[in-house]
């Protein structure tokens, strides 16, 4: 199991995977935004997406979980 | 005569028009988030209003909000600054009907001037030379292909609302394009409201030189000289100098009149900027032009004595300009380098807690800082915290100054690009001139991944 996490704050711009779906190793999970910057945060791992724990919109922290991948 | 202005902006920029009211004793008032409650500039205004929660379209973009802050604190004027609303012809619209004065260019020109469409035509019928490209907006990838047979790769793709290197991307190939025109005129939709593309050449060895202008409303027009601002990471401008090391004395003055023609011709009023792409042979071609102060405006100030800020109060008051090109020279040397909040290699922001910040002092050092000591950096803006100015007789004293300055800027808590900065005024390159635009490309990035 891994835990996708924020790598900085932001904001969540855009999600690009759903739940369920099988993803490879670094494909991008969810594209931030911070500093007027779009940041892609990518799997580090091949897997399923378990859950995916942040909306459109939502604001994280550094460290934050943003999706668990099995 | 204004009395009393309000700024439409936040950091550095916010605390730099407040210093130039003070001079003139002309009152402030502050706007902010609540992200920006402990920023320098809002402690530094006269008074000091909340717009509303930090992301933008709920703060420094709600222009109805600002305008009826304006009106109660009894403001007479409203200076934008750079970004946020400055380029808004709708917002310098309403800031008139609403009785208050805009320090800037009247509506229509920034209109004009904000499509980058309209502002290639517009230079062109003003004999202003153009980059080969497209003359109106590229609708479909199919198009866009075609065009490219006729222009030739590499390509320059961005989108016509653009601005902030958003939807903007160099292109090589026809499968590039195709994939790069999707994505950019889909973020454009989302960033700007218009997908419009639009497309040129893209120069090689380019370098961006541009010319500084300041217009009143009596058509008397003037340009202050030339900043070379080729070192750029994302399409972003991160070391700027006045004049510029490359261009010889005749190109400055073709540029110059260049500048000042146009800015007749289309009537332009205020303070503005006209950006160039300049090639190997010293051909210059129209980028773009800036309607507002920009945030280099500093280098150009130290090189002439001029105070832009307070040209741009008093053409707004009406006055007609006191100096003519006659009177201008270049004294010495200016270079500005930008703090920004980011990784130094990956370039990508730091948001977070300066615990210690010391910002260097000194005989030609000068200082414009949006951040403090035991500060939050909130990630909602842009990541410039600061910028560092510096003069010297010449251009190698000055880049003297600028390393003995770096090495005393400390700040801690946050990840910063002075290594980045540091490295690259040491480079032979750029000490010998040689900076174009695929300098960070070409130079800096190179040594870093190796190391």
């Amino acid at each position: 199991m891994q835990e996708v996490k924020a790598s900085m704050a932001g904001s969540v711009w855009k999600i690009t995977v759903n739940k369920g779906e099988s993803v490879e190793e670094d494909q991008d999970i969810v594209i931030l935004e911070s500093m007027k910057m779009e940041i892609p945060i990518a799997s580090e791992e091949a897997g399923t997406v378990k859950e995916i724990k942040v909306a459109e919109g939502d604001f994280v922290n550094e460290g934050d979980v943003i999706a668990i991948i099995e | 005569m204004i009395k009393k202005i309000l700024i439409a902006n936040r950091g550095e920029i916010a605390a730099r028009v407040i210093r130039t009211c003070k001079k003139l004793n002309i009152r402030t008032v502050a706007v902010f988030s609540e992200a920006d409650q402990k920023a320098p500039f809002v402690a530094l205004a006269d008074e000091s209003y909340l717009l509303g929660p930090p992301r933008v379209n709920e703060s420094y973009l709600k222009a109805d909000k600002i305008i009826q802050i304006a009106k109660e604190a009894n403001a007479d004027a409203i200076h934008p600054g750079y970004g946020f609303l400055s380029e808004n012809a709708v917002f310098a619209e309403k800031c008139q009907e609403a009785g208050l004065t805009f320090i800037g260019p009247r509506g229509a020109i920034m209109k004009k001037m904000g499509s980058k469409i309209e502002a290639r035509k517009t230079m062109q019928a003003a004999g202003v030379p153009v980059v080969p490209g497209t003359d109106g907006a590229v609708e479909s990838a199919d198009e866009a292909l075609a065009i490219a047979k006729e222009i030739g790769y590499p390509i320059m793709l961005k989108a016509s609302a653009g601005g902030g290197g958003i939807g903007m991307q160099v292109v090589e190939s026809d499968a590039e394009l195709t994939k790069a025109f999707a994505s950019n005129s889909k973020r454009a939709e989302t960033f700007f409201g218009d997908g419009a593309m639009f497309m040129e050449k893209k120069l090689e060895n380019a370098r961006h030189i541009e010319v500084q202008l300041l217009a009143d409303e009596y058509g008397n027009a003037v340009h202050l000289f030339e900043r070379e601002c080729s070192i750029q990471r994302r399409n972003q401008k991160v070391v700027e100098e006045a004049p510029s090391p490359f261009i010889s004395e005749m190109t400055r003055m073709k540029m110059g009149e260049t500048a000042v023609t146009a800015a007749k011709a289309i009537g332009y009023t205020n303070a503005g900027t006209i950006e160039f792409l300049v090639d190997e042979e010293e051909n210059f071609y129209f980028l773009e032009m800036n309607t507002r102060i920009q945030v280099e405006h500093a280098i150009t100030e130290e090189i002439t004595g001029l105070d832009i800020v307070e040209e741009q109060i008093n053409i707004a008051n009406g006055e007609a300009l006191t100096i003519d090109q006659a009177s201008l020279n270049i004294n010495g040397h200016a270079i500005e380098v930008r703090i920004y909040a980011e990784d130094p290699v990956s370039f990508f922001p730091s948001p977070g807690h300066i615990t210690t910040m010391e910002a260097p002092a000194g005989e030609n050092v000068r200082n414009e800082l949006a951040v403090t000591a035991n500060y939050d950096v909130t990630p909602y803006y842009d990541p410039m915290i600061g910028k560092l100015i510096v003069t010297g007789a010449t251009r190698a004293e000055a880049i003297e100054v600028l390393k003995s300055a770096l090495g005393n800027y400390k700040i801690d808590g946050i990840k910063t690009n002075i290594p980045m900065l540091e490295t690259v005024i040491d480079h032979e390159a750029f000490k010998a001139g040689n900076t174009t635009t695929a300098f960070v490309q070409k130079h800096y990035l190179p040594m870093v991944k190796t190391n």
